[in-house]
Formats: C-alpha cells, structure tokens, sequence
C-alpha cells in the first residue's frame, strides 16, 4: 500500500493512502476533537469541530472527510482553530436545553467533555430556550430532543450496523429534528429492533435507557417504616 | 430525423409565416397581471376583423418590461404596448390597417430595450416556446446537428473552452474546464443535469429563458451530453415554477418525437434522454451535492466536497452540473463560434449575462447585458432609476451577495469587479434600494432568508444563522451594544469559513459587505454599555 508523508503540527508523519487528516493524526497521538465522527460509521463531516488549517492558505478542511496527500501541511491547533470550536459548542449549547445538572449523562456527557477541554467558561450568544419533546413511549427507552445536537450518529448507526433505518431527520435548519420511521412514536415504530446502538452511538443524554434519568427516581418510603420498627421493637418484618 | 428533414421543418415554417404578428407576452408575470384574456381577445379580435389568413396571434415568452405588463407587441411595424386590457384588444388589431388604439404605447426603442443585448432572450418574446417548429425556423437544433455531425467531442469541448463561457450559476467557474474534466473522467454512465432551483429572492432569471425559450436550453444540454459522453439528463427544476415545468414537459416530447432527443438522434449514434426532477420547495438544493441527492431521491442535503461531481455525482458517476443560462448559451456558442462569443463582454468575463432587475427602480423585468457593462448603465439607464430620486445602493447576488453603494455604481458588472467591492455576481438578481431602505434590516432579512433555508446539517450554518439572525434584530430594537457588533462580526467570519457549503459559507455575506460599505448605519443604532 502506498504510503504518503506529510506535516502535522510541524511533525512529519506517514500514513496509508486513502487515510483521512484525522486517521493520520490519532494514530500518531494528535488530538483532534470531534463529535459527529464515530468509528465504524460513515462520515458527513457535520459538526465541523475536526476542521484543522490545510496548506499555505491555511484553508479550513474537515479532517474526518479530507485524504492525506504527500507533501500536505496540517495545523490542528491555532488560535483561529481553538476560537472556531469554542464558538461551535457555544452555539450547540444555546440552540436546545442543555442543562447538565438534571441530565442523565451528565459527567458521561461528550458535549460535556469538549466543552470543558475546549475552554468554554462562558457563552457569548444568546439561550434560545425551545420547547421540546420528550419521547418516552418505547418501553426500553427514550429520546430527549432537548438534549441532541443533530449529530445524527443514530441514524447512521441504525441505517448502517443495526440495518434498519428507523431514525432519520425531518425538517431543516434548527427546527431538524430526529424522528422514527414516519415521524411516529418510538413506541409505535414498526421497524425498531430496540437493540439499543443508538443509545450507545448518542454523545449526549438524548438517546437514553429508560429509568436512568433524573426525574425517574423512585423511592421505596416503606422501607423507612420497617427500618423503625426493627429498630424500635427489634423486629424484623420480612 | 435528419438534417434535411430539420431543415425542411424550418423552412415550412417560414413559409407559412403570416405577414403580420401579434405577440402577446404569456410569461408567468404577465400572465399574472392578465395576459391570458388579453390573448384569447387578441384572437377574437382578429377573427372578429376577418383577419385570420393574414395575422398570427402568438403567445410568446418574456418581452422583458414585466412593470407594465401585459405586454403586446405587433409586427411588422414593430409597436409595442403596455398594460394592455382584453377590451382594447379590437383596437389593438386595428393599427395593423393604420388606425389608432387607446392601448398605451411603449417606446421599444427607449433605453430600457435599446441597451440590452440579445444573446441568451434572442427567442424570447419572439417565438412560441411551446412550439418546437418555431424554435427550429429560428435556427433552432442546428448547433446540434452540426455538433454531431461536423464536430468531435473533444472539438465541443474545445469551442465551449475558447468561447470564455463562465458558470452563469454565480461563482463563474469556466464551462470548458468543467466539461474538459467530466469527458476525461472515467465511466461508462455520466450524467448532464440542468441546475433550474433558481431560489435568490428577486430573482428570476432562469423562470423567464425556461417559459419562453425552453428548447435552447434542451438543446445546450444535448450538445454537453455529446462532448462529455453522457446518455441521460435530468433538469432539476424547483416546485414554485408550474408554468416553465410545464413548457419544459412540453418541449422534452415535442423534441422526442421529432429524434431530436431519445435514441439515434438525428440519425447518428447519439442517445440522450432529458428527464425533469422537480423540487420540494428547498432553496439549498440549488447547492449541487443537495440537488443530486435530491435527485437521488435522498434528503436534500450537502455533502463536503472532493469528490466533485466531475468524478463523483449522481449515483457515484462523473456528472456536469451547469446552471440554465449556461446550457442556454450553448447552441449559438457552436452555431455562431466562440470567436464571436468571446468577442462580447470583457476578456475575462464573455458573453452577456441575464439579470432580473427588481426593488426601487422605475422599470423592473427582465434585463440581458453584455458583461463589462457598469452597474450604473443596468440601474439608472435600463432602469430608468429609483422613483424617489436617489439610489442608495445595489444588491447583487441574493442572499449570498453583496451591496453595491451609489458611489460605486461604475463598476463594471463582471466577475472580477464585483468581487472586488465586495459582491458577487450571484446567478443574476438584482435588487435597486433607495433612502427609505435601512441596511441593516436588509442584512437581517437576507439572514432570515439563510435561517429558514439552512438545511441544518452542519452547525455553524444551522445554529449560527439563528445568532447572527437574532444579533441583527438586537441592533435593529436599539438593544445592542459594541460589544454585540463585535460578536456579530467574529460569527460572521466564523460561518463563512467554517460552513459545510455554499449556502452556510456565504450567508454572511450580505453582513459583511453593508458592514463594509454602511457600518456607520450599524453604529447609530448601537447603544452605550
């Protein structure tokens, strides 16, 4: 296999042909932050968050999409780099609810992860507060759209590994949304395997098993009772 | 068919030309404002006059001051009439014999007619678009029959090149190169496909050549297919244009049953078949990696480019993708040499160039120029100027162009000089604003337009516009301050650089350029912190 050589953040480094910008700098330990890319999967250079500066023009290319060629200078991080993909994050976390606190990936959370490794102490933009749905009706477990970020890793792991295609995305602009089959409940969807990829392809909380959230904690008082009563009368009830 | 038989057709046709002519313009404007009546009254009159041997009533396309319409003209005496009623249609007959009418004239020698060229419109207002005969009388089909029969591809290819053609599409890539590098590419299935989701706001440039001259376009595609090695064409055409839909459809049959398209076109070994594809009403499917996946049957949305459709398009084959003013430049391309051509225009910019001259201007319609020729010419001499007095500024290029202010009006429309002040030549709108219109809220408005059509796959262009959209509407309530134009100046650079296509990289645009040419309207609207 033909090998091409090029210079990743003054480094030279060889790689495959064929490889993508990002392929090249992973296996040589560049760093390079993504969301929308998941092994195995297709890309669609989406998120725009591997855009790294190609050349002398310092052209902006997305690494996950471009093919490495011989004599290529990449830079993965520069100031503009490092500006662009706080911006990124800014505006992912102001365009649906985002609230770490009551999420059920909080702390499991890429979104999360990149804010807080890209820098993001603050938000420059506006909250734009949608109101959004919560579907719950498949019996093992649950989209929160207020949660997705349209990476649509869901819809092509189901489309492509699952081989199904039950996601997809309807509407455009910020009012795209991922839906089932033909924009019904989960619940009702005729094709779901409920094998469950999508909940492990999903970065954020969006996609999640049920019983795992937040408000989904229950609590058993009875259990007090019999706490006191084995206490106070040394009895055990059960 | 074959060339004798085309010629032959032609020749009929001439023959049985009536010395007189009533064009009546049924283009969608005009039809709008009332032509349909106005035609079928037109008829009438004559039958009524006893005239049917003696004078045709034609139904035509665009006759280009579409402010006034209806429009009708008459011929051979060569008047023209605006605003025309069905009533005065008997009247309207009558001049024919030397009498006078109460249908008010138009000066087809005035400015807005005498300085435009007649390139790409030459059929238009003149022949039946729905009438193939009439198309071949006006030499119509010839450029293909002489492609096929005197010409190799690589010849096509060769004079498309020479002519200097550019994308009429708006980015201006040169044509031959664009055919060059799908002939070379490698495969057995190629692709020609018709780029007609013309979607600027204003614009309506490809509309007008599609319903009145549809088989010149049909015709252009052809000969790409022969230069390039393709079978099949598709015109992709938005949903919005019924009427061009419909005279397109039209014209695909008229061709095929005559073998000027299908198989063994004009007895040779060439096969081409046209089919139409309509849009669902999704601006960003004019981007060409949307529009194929559109065509495809697929969500219309962008993919990140390489591979180009040169190599890789439609169902993985090498695809051209040309713009509808393009193919229709075509035909006289071979039919009267790329010299000629290349003789019209500026040396880097060939050719004319259709514009849809709409906003505060006095004559708005249809408008073809040579290319080269200042903006001042096309506003205030075709145009007859802004009824208030004062232009402030021109738009150019819809919502990925520019402003052009007053001071700057001698800037030759071409697609260097544009660029420079910091416009684009875009596919052809062209937008006249005067004093009464705030800059800033024209940038918001263009970035509303960006917002409802972004497809919402990459996020810059999807969440992006939102802000830049809601930033603008902060400056306009006097909500804003510095620290907010800052803001809105960093996202600006921010989507165009880093925006998965056309669509999302140049929305900013139309921020950029009043930033560039009206900051101080941005600044008196801030507030202090």
């Amino acid at each position: 296999m033909a090998v091409r050589t090029l210079t990743i953040n003054e480094k030279l480094v060889s790689a495959p042909e064929g490889a993508t910008i990002l392929q090249a700098a992973r296996e040589n330990g560049i760093d390079i932050p993504t969301l929308c890319q998941l092994d195995g999967l297709s890309t669609v250079g989406a998120c725009r968050l591997c855009l790294v500066e190609v050349g002398p023009s310092g052209r902006l290319q997305a690494a996950c999409v471009t093919q490495v060629a011989e004599e290529m200078v990449v830079r993965t991080e520069t100031p503009k780099l490092r500006e662009y993909r706080k911006m990124i994050i800014e505006l992912l976390l102001t365009e649906r609810n985002h609230v770490c606190a009551v999420c059920v990936a909080n702390h499991h959370c890429e979104l999360q992860d990149l804010a807080v490794k890209l820098g993001v102490d603050h938000v420059r933009f506006e909250y734009l507060h949608p109101h959004l749905a919560v579907d719950v009706s498949h019996e093992l477990f649950g989209i929160d759209h207020n949660r997705c970020v349209l990476c649509t890793r869901c819809v092509r792991i189901c489309d492509e590994i699952e081989g199904v295609h039950t996601w997809d995305v309807s509407g455009r602009g910020t009012n795209a949304r991922i839906i089932s089959d033909l924009n019904q409940p989960w619940g009702e969807s005729p094709t779901c395997t409920s094998c469950g990829k999508c909940v492990q392809a999903c970065p954020t909380g969006a996609i999640f098993r049920q019983g795992s959230t937040v408000a989904e904690m229950e609590k058993d008082r009875q259990r007090l009772r019999f706490l006191l009563t084995a206490r106070e009368k040394r009895e055990w009830l059960v | 068919m074959d060339l004798h038989e085309l010629n032959d057709i032609a020749a009929d046709q001439r023959a049985a030309q009536k010395p007189c002519v009533i064009r009546c313009c049924m283009a969608a404007g005009c039809q709008s404002a009332g032509s349909v009546a106005v035609l079928k009254a037109l008829q009438q009159a004559v039958t009524e006059a006893g005239k049917q041997n003696t004078v045709e009533v034609r139904s035509v396309g665009c006759l280009r001051l579409c402010c006034q319409g209806p429009l009708v003209q008459t011929d051979p005496d060569q008047r023209m009439f605006q605003k025309v009623r069905p009533e005065q249609a008997p009247s309207l007959v009558s001049t024919l014999d030397g009498r006078t009418t109460d249908a008010e004239p138009c000066d087809p020698n005035a400015p807005f007619f005498a300085l435009q060229a007649n390139v790409v419109l030459v059929n238009s207002g003149r022949i039946d678009p729905e009438q193939i005969e009439h198309y071949i009388a006006a030499d119509g089909y010839a450029a293909l029959a002489r492609a096929l029969t005197e010409m190799t591809p690589q010849d096509v290819v060769e004079a498309v090149t020479r002519s200097g053609l550019r994308g009429r599409g708006g980015a201006g890539y040169p044509t031959g190169v664009k055919w060059s590098l799908v002939a070379r590419s490698k495969g057995d299935r190629k692709y020609v496909v018709c780029n007609a989701d013309e979607g600027d706001p204003g614009a309506f440039m490809n509309r007008s050549v599609l319903e009145s001259d549809p088989h010149s376009v049909l015709e252009g595609m052809a000969i790409a297919g022969y230069a390039v090695g393709a079978s099949q064409g598709y015109i992709y055409i938005r949903g919005e244009y019924p009427l061009a839909t419909q005279r397109l459809q039209t014209a695909i049959r008229q061709a095929g049953r005559l073998r000027l398209l299908g198989t063994h076109i004009l007895n040779t070994a060439f096969d081409f078949r046209i089919d139409i594809r309509i849009g669902a009403g999704a601006f960003v499917c004019g981007e060409e990696t949307a529009l194929m996946a559109s065509i495809m049957g697929e969500r219309g949305t962008p993919r990140p480019r390489p591979p180009y459709p040169a190599e890789s398009g439609l169902w993985g084959c090498p695809t051209l993708i040309n713009n509808v003013e393009t193919f229709a430049n075509i035909p006289q391309i071979i039919r009267r040499g790329p010299e000629w051509f290349a003789s019209i225009g500026t040396p880097k910019s060939t050719g004319t160039k259709v514009f849809a001259l709409t906003g505060k201007v006095r004559n708005t319609g249809l408008v073809e120029v040579p290319l080269g020729t200042p903006l001042r010419v096309l506003v205030e001499d075709i145009g007859g100027g802004s009824p208030s007095g004062k232009i402030k500024a021109v738009q150019t290029g819809g919502p990925s162009g520019g402003c052009v202010p007053a001071h700057l009006l001698d800037t030759p429309v071409d697609y260097e000089s544009l660029a420079a002040v910091g416009s684009i030549m875009g596919s052809g709108g062209l937008i006249v604003m005067d004093e009464a219109n705030n800059m800033v809220d024209v940038a918001r408005f263009f970035m509303g337009f960006c917002m409802d059509e972004s497809c919402g796959k990459c996020i810059p262009c999807r969440a992006g516009t939102v802000q830049l959209h809601r930033l603008l509407t902060r400056i306009l309530d006097r909500k804003a301050t510095r620290r907010d134009l800052a803001v809105l100046e960093q996202l600006c650079g921010m989507v165009k650089e880093t925006s998965l296509c056309g669509l999302g990289q140049t929305a900013p645009n139309p921020v950029l350029s009043t930033l560039r040419h009206f900051r101080h309207e941005y600044e008196a609207l801030l507030r202090d912190e």
